[in-house]
């Protein structure tokens, strides 16, 4: 686990100007009758990238990976796998593979024929196709369950098997469909892990479209964030969490508090933003922004914090009114009334099992964070 | 499952469906096979009847040896019956036949149709079902006799210069056939086809299969419940049809549903027709039993 | 999913309707046919419509079919919804099998040997044939029909519901009539539609039960057309047709609209 660490963050092929893209959409765009599902999206992959498609549902995420897999035509632009177009050529005939979110296997065949399917329409021999059969079966440890039918096993299993199903043809590019939809939350995130591990030893390139932001964030390289049929944001994990590109992103991924205002001013690295009520922020983000244009500041809850006396060293404070609590196990939620009436949400570790003169109900309280805290979005 | 109703109530709900059906389903069917077993008389029923229930058991014991096999011995002897059941049957496959390269193709278009356009289409295939089956029988004659509106338009096409036979022939069954029993072959295959996920057969061609092999590999096999009903209800009524052979076959076609009908009405022979009716339905009971073996295991999936 | 339906389907489904509609098309536009020649058009004409309605025969026939069919689909809609309840609510009563049987089974049974049958019957126990045995005779095999589509909308009913009627302290009996029957109404609608259609169209089982004095309408049309095609009888059965289809877009309409206002 601790190699695969290690790997993972030495790779970064985007950050490197020479890396050959592997996947290229250029300018694509598809509609349906009036409706735009993908509006003149580009985007680059590479290879061995565990790529991730993030957006609400109807956002084009899916039709993306459609129209990789070949089920959709782009309407305009081209997508160029490895240098080769692939406009007209059908999915029977592209190296890529595709995880169906209703997972799609033959509910008349076994296991077994499940996975040698795609290997018999490429003609292998029948006993490279009973061994590769079994390498798939040990790979994704469905052994025992070879002779039964789809209906015959549980959610997970099925998972499996259109996993292995899918891996089988050891195709260039796996297109995984909501991989994890399907299951429930304590197997999906041990799946999480597996896929890793599994998308690391086969040195595949993976695209996952997933709705599920957390699910994303634990397992990509990469994270593209989409909306509306285009793309909000690519990015790392971290770089979309901590740096997000528009309050789009920041508010689709985690949580997050906005403070609109206007910029009052920068030096040097410092920047000055007056908030609606007249309170001014040190902020140590260089905006994109001149002076007098209406900007938004975000904060994370986590790095706000909640305390009874303002603290001295704070660059920024408000205080106002504890309005509700929510014990969350790891860490309380503390959402603070201003006086000016919006809601700050703030959190805080449970480092300690006892919290001496916690906060409670209707208790006046300091929020505070520091300059480096925040971002200053402009859009 | 806990009871739903109170107990009387559901026995009565069990019960008078129930009784119908053993009276005037069932009961009939040993009444058929006593008479199919006596001699026919000329009277009125015609036939001596071969037991009555007021004697009681020593009087059903004597008329036991009144019991004769004669009229099966009759089917056997005249190679007529044996024609008849075996062109019936041959008739009734080769329909199905026909009537499922029809259908097929209409209930795969109907179930890869946009989603609002389905419903219109499956009222299409219903609605000539609701309208009389005769109507739509005698609706052929005069489209297929010889100076019937097909031959008009074949000869406006000039494709013939004299006048196809198809009314009274053995083709005209085939097509009476397949036309009235279209909607019974088109319902459960469309039923099954819309069913079956569509990324089925995107995974098919995603494994590498064209188009036609993944059709053949994967929609075929799986539309299998539909094929097999849908040729289960047009097959079993075929064999036994009336009204096709009646007025499109013409007198000298031969199928079974005609010659009961003559027996019964022409020769009035009674015991006679009991016992064709009673060879019938052992020859289609086996179907019959099939097909409800696969209905009720189609049910149980669906749940 | 769109883009999949292509020219073949759709020149297969316009063959298939084309086949399944040109013959009765042709029936229809010949009953307004000026000429006897059933084949030969020589004008437009509504004679054959006035000639039927000053046929006496015909019109007894049609209103002996009309009450057997109205009386028959409506006892085969009471019958067939019971055994619906029965085949769904319990799954195991003694002789279910038999039951479902005999519930099935006339779907498919040749209608010679159901007319065959039922009219020894009706000898055996020295029942005059006529109106009454008719009538029995078709809600015989029509409830079958009512139940099989009464029973696979019971199959996807929301138990739940009735549940809820129940847990609102109404009895099982008041869930269903008040609950459960107005949710399966279209289908016992359509059920009943069904049986109607059924016994109006019926020609064979009538011939082998009925009596003197009891002609159906098929059995009329049946006994002319065996003496060739009339121009009347294009019109009766244009008539029939019309009905039939009125009907059937109506309860489809009102059931459509029941849907939206749902909604």
């Amino acid at each position: 686990m601790e190699s695969l660490g290690s790997t993972r963050r030495s790779f970064a092929p985007w950050t490197d100007p020479d890396a050959k893209p592997y996947i290229r959409f250029e300018n694509v765009t598809k509609r349906f009758g009036d409706a735009v599902a993908v509006d003149d999206l580009s985007l680059t992959i590479y290879e061995r990238e565990f790529f991730s498609l993030l957006g609400a549902s109807g956002c084009g995420k899916t039709t993306l990976l459609r129209m990789l897999g070949g089920f959709e035509q782009p309407t305009e632009g081209r997508i160029l796998l490895d240098g080769r177009d692939l406009r007209g050529v059908p999915p029977y005939r592209r190296p890529v593979n595709m995880m169906f979110q209703s997972y799609a296997l033959f509910p008349h065949m076994t296991v077994e024929a499940n996975i040698a399917f795609g290997l018999k329409q490429e003609g292998m021999p029948k006993p490279h196709i009973a061994e590769r059969v079994a390498q798939m079966l040990k790979l994704v440890k469905m052994e025992r369950f070879a002779r039964r039918k789809p209906h015959q096993l549980s959610g997970g299993q099925r998972q499996r098997v259109a996993l292995a199903r899918s891996l089988a043809k050891r195709p260039k590019v796996l297109l995984l469909d909501e991989p994890l939809g399907a299951l429930d939350k304590k197997l999906r995130e041990e799946t999480q892990f597996e896929l890793m591990d599994l998308q690391q030893d086969l040195g595949l390139t993976f695209i996952v479209v997933t709705h599920d932001q957390e699910e994303a964030m634990a397992m990509s390289d990469r994270i593209a964030v989409m909306d509306t049929g285009r793309i909000m944001q690519v990015a790392t994990p971290a770089e979309i969490y901590e740096a997000p590109a528009s309050r789009f992103v920041a508010d689709f991924v985690g949580s997050i508090n906005f403070f609109e205002g206007v910029l009052a001013g920068s030096a040097g690295t410092m920047t000055r933003i007056r908030d609606q009520s007249g309170v001014e922020f040190q902020i140590s983000d260089d905006a994109n922004a001149v002076t007098g244009d209406t900007v938004w500041l975000a904060i994370r809850p986590e790095k706000i914090s909640v305390t009874r006396e303002r603290p001295a060293e704070a660059d920024n404070a408000l205080d106002g009114e504890v309005w509700d609590i929510a014990y969350l196990g790891d860490v309380t939620v503390y959402n603070v009334k201003l006086d000016d009436g919006r809601i700050v949400k703030a959190s805080t570790m449970n480092s300690q099992r006892r919290v001496e003169d916690a906060l409670t109900w209707h208790d006046r309280a300091w929020i505070s964070f520091s300059a480096d805290a925040g971002v200053v979005l402009t859009g | 499952m806990r009871a739903f109703f109170s107990s009387t109530t559901s026995r009565l709900v069990i019960a008078v469906p129930y009784l119908w059906l053993l009276v005037f389903f069932l009961a009939p069917f040993f009444i058929v096979f006593k008479i199919s077993l006596s001699q026919p008389a000329i009277a009125m029923p015609p036939y001596v009847p071969v037991f009555d229930f007021a004697e009681g058991v020593a009087g059903l014991l004597r008329h036991l040896a009144a019991f004769s096999l004669d009229n099966y011995l009759w089917l056997l002897g005249d190679p007529l019956y044996a024609n008849a059941y075996l062109s019936s049957l041959v008739i009734a496959a080769v329909s199905t036949l026909l009537a499922l390269v029809v259908g097929y193709p209409i209930a795969y278009g109907m179930a890869r149709a946009p989603e609002g356009l389905r419903p219109i289409f499956l009222m299409m295939v219903i609605l000539p079902f609701w309208t009389s089956f005769l109507i739509r029988v005698y609706a052929w004659i005069g489209i297929l006799k010889p100076e019937g509106l097909l031959n008009q338009f074949l000869f406006f096409l000039g494709v013939i210069d004299k006048p196809l036979v198809i009314l009274n022939t053995t083709t005209a069954i085939y097509i009476g056939i397949v036309y009235s029993y279209l909607p019974f072959m088109v319902l459960p295959l469309y039923a099954s086809l819309e069913k079956m996920d569509y990324a089925l057969i995107e995974a098919a061609q995603d494994l590498g299969c064209r188009p036609l092999a993944a059709f053949w590999k994967v929609t075929v096999p799986l539309s299998f419940p539909g094929i097999l009903a849908g040729s289960m209800l047009v097959f079993i009524p075929a064999v036994g049809e009336f009204v096709v052979p009646d007025l499109l076959g013409g007198s000298r076609t031969l199928m079974i549903g005609k010659t009961l009908w003559n027996e019964f009405f022409s020769n009035r022979d009674w015991p006679v027709s009991s016992a064709v009716a009673i060879v019938l339905l052992f020859i289609l009971v086996v179907p019959m039993v099939f097909f409800q073996r696969a209905q009720a295991r189609a049910r149980e999936r669906d749940n | 999913m769109a883009g999949t339906w292509g020219r073949f389907n759709v020149v297969s489904l316009v063959l298939g309707f084309a086949f399944l509609y040109l013959p009765i098309l042709l029936l229809v536009i010949y009953s307004f046919n000026e000429s006897r020649l059933v084949t030969v058009w020589s004008g437009f004409s509504t004679r054959w419509y006035v000639e039927m309605l000053n046929n006496r025969g015909l019109m007894d026939a049609a209103w002996v079919t009309a009450r057997v069919a109205f009386i028959s689909a409506s006892v085969a809609t009471v019958l067939g919804t019971m055994a619906a309840v029965a085949l769904t609510r319990y799954t195991r009563f003694r002789g279910r099998l038999l039951f479902t049987g005999m519930v099935f089974a006339p779907l498919v049974m040749p209608e010679v040997i159901t007319g065959l049958s039922l009219l020894l019957l009706f000898v055996a126990v020295s029942f005059d044939r006529g109106f009454a045995t008719v009538t029995i005779a078709h809600i015989t095999f029509s409830m079958c029909f009512v139940a099989v589509v009464v029973q696979s909308r019971l199959i996807s009913f929301d138990r739940s519901l009735e549940e809820a009627a129940m847990d609102l302290g109404a009895t099982p009996l008041k869930a269903f009539f008040q609950v459960t029957l107005p949710v399966i109404l279209p289908a016992v609608l359509a059920g009943w539609m069904l049986a109607f259609t059924l016994s109006l169209d019926d020609l064979v089982i009538a011939s082998f039960t009925s009596g003197p004095g009891a002609t159906t309408l098929p059995m009329k049309i049946y006994s002319q057309v065996r003496l060739g095609v009339t121009p009347e009888i294009n019109a009766i059965c244009t008539v029939l047709i019309g009905l039939v289809t009125v009907g059937v877009i109506v309860v489809s309409l009102v059931s459509k609209r029941r849907h939206l206002l749902r909604q």
